[in-house]
């Protein structure tokens, strides 16, 4: 290896001019030859679409389990014009989500916001915003396990050789076992998928109330695991389908109210536990979501109601959520 | 009024300042010179550097300090810091044969060229606490000797030359892989397994290693010989097309000696267990060494049964940096996936009264 | 290596290399949409300077490429390719990650290169071609990942019986190679999970 003796290798790492991103480090923290490692397992990722690229993952200035490969998806493809917003259970203010964010605006000089519309590459840990992305837009998935077989068979050279052979009865002997047990499928996030007719893939831990929105999404989905060294893709429009079984159809959660503080129906709620006397509340999972929808004037329960007093009242307390019943 | 909670950067930077503060500790108090880390932790700074895969004492001496002690934090940000460091190339193999041995034992051989060399170590000191340390005692002077200057042989090509040991050279030396920088690939061939474990943590290679000697995959070891002293790294730069000296490095080696029974291609023979870690630390070397000979299970024909012996398992969780992310991530809000399975909890209870209920009914139909 | 070979190298290798791997990014997400794509880079004859900048962007010491007859008669090329990448140009189709085409119309099959293996098929070649023209609504129709319908694309010049190979190469799936073309200023892709029909 002569690595060092290419203009490439002595031009990296550069200090970007110009911008908050001077640092003393590469533009976006990662050097140009390991960006070019993580672009080109992009591209195969997304000409294989669900197919688990290997990539050289470094080690990152966050620990590993904490998004080290979205961050390093998000640093190889993001460039000085792009908006990037940081999500981490569908809310930009979670503390891992506001460090992610900060690195970036530090190392890439780029504009963050909170706004799912304005963003150009979102990363997200365990949630697809409610908004229909668009094709201007990337979501990039922070990933701790990529493996769907994982649990069902731990070794990589036997997981390697079922997916070659596309042989998933493994996860359907496992999917129908839930059925015998439970008279339905236990599982509620990381909900195995089908992409494209071929690979099984695990979408990460989203809950599989977001499963239906990974389908014929308009934008790119990038998934990046980084202590487990795997990139994979599902391009735009592209199908994608929960397991299933024609008896026993996939369905997404439900909730029996609307969220307290913007009204919405039909999406994903988070319980708030008010008291310790039994008292919840649901609201969006998504806050920006929410936040839109309450400066458009939509009043959930909790908010319409007159005094500012934590709230007892049955319109928010105890709304259960519905597990499966639906689709 | 319900009000989200947010987090936020003003919190986040609080907590950093508070952690400043913390470390630092009362201000009557001296601080902490790196150097004093350097100089008089020095097996903390070896820990530091062999597992952060990168040998500087005073970084890594800087880093415990930043760390408060915190080795595996420590070890971290040597990595981290690593990581971005520009890569010329790979090194000579180092010659531990010509090392300046500070310390060299073998547990096979009573006497030898080059002799026992004890050097400084814990091994017959008695464990009891010298409270004269408290008040930092004067010590004894150490004695001197004129240092040996000729090259110490190592053990095992003292047995090579019998041919009662494998051979150990490597069919390709010019292409040594590099799993910091290649995704590993399983199997792993024995350079990647090496340097998986010389990165791996020790406490977890010291579990495996006990482990194979409590019969879990048992390899029959003798120590053929420990040795630790600085040896001369070189390097051949492409343009000068011969090997130049970088400096020395401080490495512990650990030879170890096990017994095979033979195949039917191969005569009986002793096999290598090999261990090599920077700076002093005989219980790494010794427990990387034993995992070594464990993991080469197959290549012997024999039959992998125990954790130590499966190459998957140990390179996979070796690596105490990647353990203590993936541990420790689970304090990071989990909320909507605990949403979903309380969802589900709660369904599968109702589920089960529903079925108590009507066995209950059928049973008290059936008794009338 | 001469002052020359170092000057023509682009001039802010970090945020181009990044603009360039965006165009082709997305090309490849969407296959069918056409980037606008116009490198500033001013590469040696006869390198085209949209193939020769996404080798730039995207070649290095551990992704070899393997260049079409037309590139590899050029000394200049090579050197060019070399300095800039750290690359090594290997002459076996089926060793390169990337392979660079300047003539389009001798394209060698695409059987030739790379195909990846069931269990590895990340391990092909990325054939990224040089073409005078890329047009919407032309006389191929497209379908498969990353489009909604189908997209309708004419490429010319389009070489014989690449039809005919490029469903050969689907129907490998998961194996199979990804075809990058450049026009000036224009970039489309065919991943490999394209359906490619002539209407």
């Amino acid at each position: 290896m002569s690595a060092a003796l290419t203009a490439t290798d002595r031009s990296s790492p550069t200090q970007h001019k110009g911008g908050e991103g001077s640092t003393g480090y590469n533009f976006a923290y990662l050097d140009e030859q390991t960006k070019r490692m993580i672009r080109r397992a992009v591209l195969k990722a997304i000409a294989i679409p669900g197919y688990q690229v290997p990539f050289a993952s470094r080690e990152m200035p966050m620990p590993y389990g904490w998004g080290t490969g979205g961050v390093q998806v998000t640093a190889a493809i993001i460039g000085p014009q792009d908006v990037l917003k940081v999500i981490d259970q569908g809310s930009d203010d979670t503390t891992n989500a506001v460090s992610i964010r900060k690195f970036f605006a530090k190392t890439a000089g780029v504009e963050t916001t909170t706004k799912t519309a304005d963003a150009t590459i979102i990363q997200t840990r365990h949630r697809i915003p409610e908004r229909t992305l668009t094709s201007d837009q990337v979501l990039v998935y922070q990933v701790p396990i990529p493996e769907p077989l994982r649990y069902l068979e731990p070794r990589e050279t036997e997981t390697r050789k079922l997916h070659a052979l596309a042989d998933y009865g493994l996860m359907h002997v496992k999917l129908y076992e839930d059925i015998a047990r439970h008279g339905h499928i236990a599982t509620t996030y990381a909900y195995p998928v089908e992409v494209a007719g071929r690979y099984v893939m695990d979408p990460s831990p989203t809950p599989k109330f977001d499963n239906p929105k990974m389908d014929d999404c308009a934008a790119l989905q990038l998934f990046g695991a980084g202590r487990e060294k795997r990139i994979y893709a599902v391009p735009p429009h592209t199908k994608v389908r929960s397991l299933d079984f024609e008896d026993h159809p996939f369905a997404v959660q439900t909730f029996d109210k609307p969220c307290a503080l913007c009204g919405a129906t039909g999406v994903y709620l988070d319980e708030v536990v008010l008291d310790d006397a039994g008292g919840r509340m649901f609201v969006c999972s998504d806050s920006d979501f929410c936040e839109e929808r309450r400066a458009d004037g939509h009043v959930g329960a909790m908010l319409a109601l007159p005094s500012s007093s934590p709230a007892r009242g049955e319109g928010v307390a105890a709304v259960p959520v519905t597990e499966g019943s639906g689709t | 009024m319900y009000v989200a909670v947010k987090g936020g950067e003003a919190a986040i930077d609080n907590a950093h300042a508070l952690l400043a503060h913390e470390r630092r500790g009362p201000e009557d108090v001296a601080e902490i010179a790196p150097r004093q880390i350097e100089t008089q932790l020095k097996l903390a700074v070896d820990r530091v550097m062999a597992e952060g895969s990168l040998y500087d004492p005073k970084l890594a001496a800087l880093a415990i300090k930043q760390a408060r002690g915190d080795l595996i934090e420590a070890i971290f940000l040597v990595r981290a810091y690593r990581t971005t460091l520009p890569r010329f190339g790979a090194s000579e193999p180092l010659d531990t044969a010509r090392m300046a041995i500070e310390r060299r034992i073998s547990a096979t051989f009573k006497d030898l060229p080059g002799g026992q060399v004890l050097g400084p170590t814990f091994d017959y000191t008695h464990r009891l606490i010298d409270f004269l340390l408290e008040a930092g005692a004067e010590l004894p002077l150490p004695a001197e000797v004129e240092a040996a200057h000729e090259a110490t042989p190592r053990v095992t090509d003292l047995l090579d030359d019998e041919g009662l040991i494998e051979r150990d050279v490597p069919d390709d030396m010019a292409d040594v892989g590099d799993l910091t920088r290649a995704p590993l690939d399983f199997p792993a061939d024995r350079d990647l397994r090496l340097q998986a474990l010389a990165r791996g943590d020790e406490g977890f290679l010291l579990a495996l290693g006990y482990s194979t000697q409590r019969g879990y995959g048992r390899t029959h070891p003798f120590v053929g010989e420990i040795r630790f002293g600085a040896v001369t790294a070189e390097y051949v730069p492409e343009e000068l097309g011969f090997a130049v000296p970088l400096g020395s490095v401080a490495v512990t080696e650990c030879q170890m000696v096990n017994q095979f029974h033979g195949s039917a291609d191969v005569p009986p023979q002793f096999t290598r267990g090999y261990g090599l870690v920077f700076g002093q630390s005989e219980r790494k070397a010794m427990s990387m060494s034993l995992v070594d000979r464990a993991l080469r299970t197959r290549e012997f024909g024999e039959d992998v049964v125990a954790p130590a012996q499966d190459e998957e398992f140990v390179l996979s969780h070796c690596d105490n940096v990647q353990a203590t992310g993936f541990v420790e991530h689970l304090k990071l809000p989990h909320y909507v996936d605990f949403q979903a399975e309380l969802g589900l909890v709660r369904k599968m209870r109702a589920e089960h009264a529903a079925r108590r209920q009507g066995t209950d009914s059928e049973l008290k139909e059936a008794a009338e | 290596m001469s002052a020359a070979l170092a000057s023509s190298g682009p001039a802010d290798p970090v945020i181009e290399a990044q603009a360039d791997f965006r165009s082709l990014m997305n090309a490849l997400a969407r296959p069918g949409t056409i980037e606008a794509f116009a490198p500033k880079l001013l590469p040696p004859a006869p390198l085209p300077a949209g193939i020769g900048s996404l080798a730039l962007a995207l070649a290095d010491h551990e992704a070899p490429l393997w260049l079409d007859p037309q590139l590899a008669a050029s000394d200049e090329v090579s050197a060019y390719l070399r300095f800039h990448t750290g690359a090594k140009i290997v002459a076996d189709p089926a060793a390169a990650t990337f392979a660079l085409v300047a003539d389009f119309a001798r394209m060698p099959p695409l059987a030739n290169f790379a195909l990846g293996t069931d269990e590895y098929p990340d391990r092909s070649t990325t054939i990224i071609a040089a073409v005078d023209a890329i047009e919407a609504d032309g006389p191929l129709e497209l379908a498969g990942p990353g489009i909604a319908t189908t997209a309708r694309i004419g490429i010319a010049p389009w070489r014989d019986g690449l039809t005919a190979e490029l469903a050969a190469n689907r129907a490998l799936f998961p194996r199979g190679v990804d075809l990058v073309l450049v026009a000036p200023r224009r970039l489309a892709a065919l991943p490999r999970t394209t359906r490619v029909r002539e209407v």
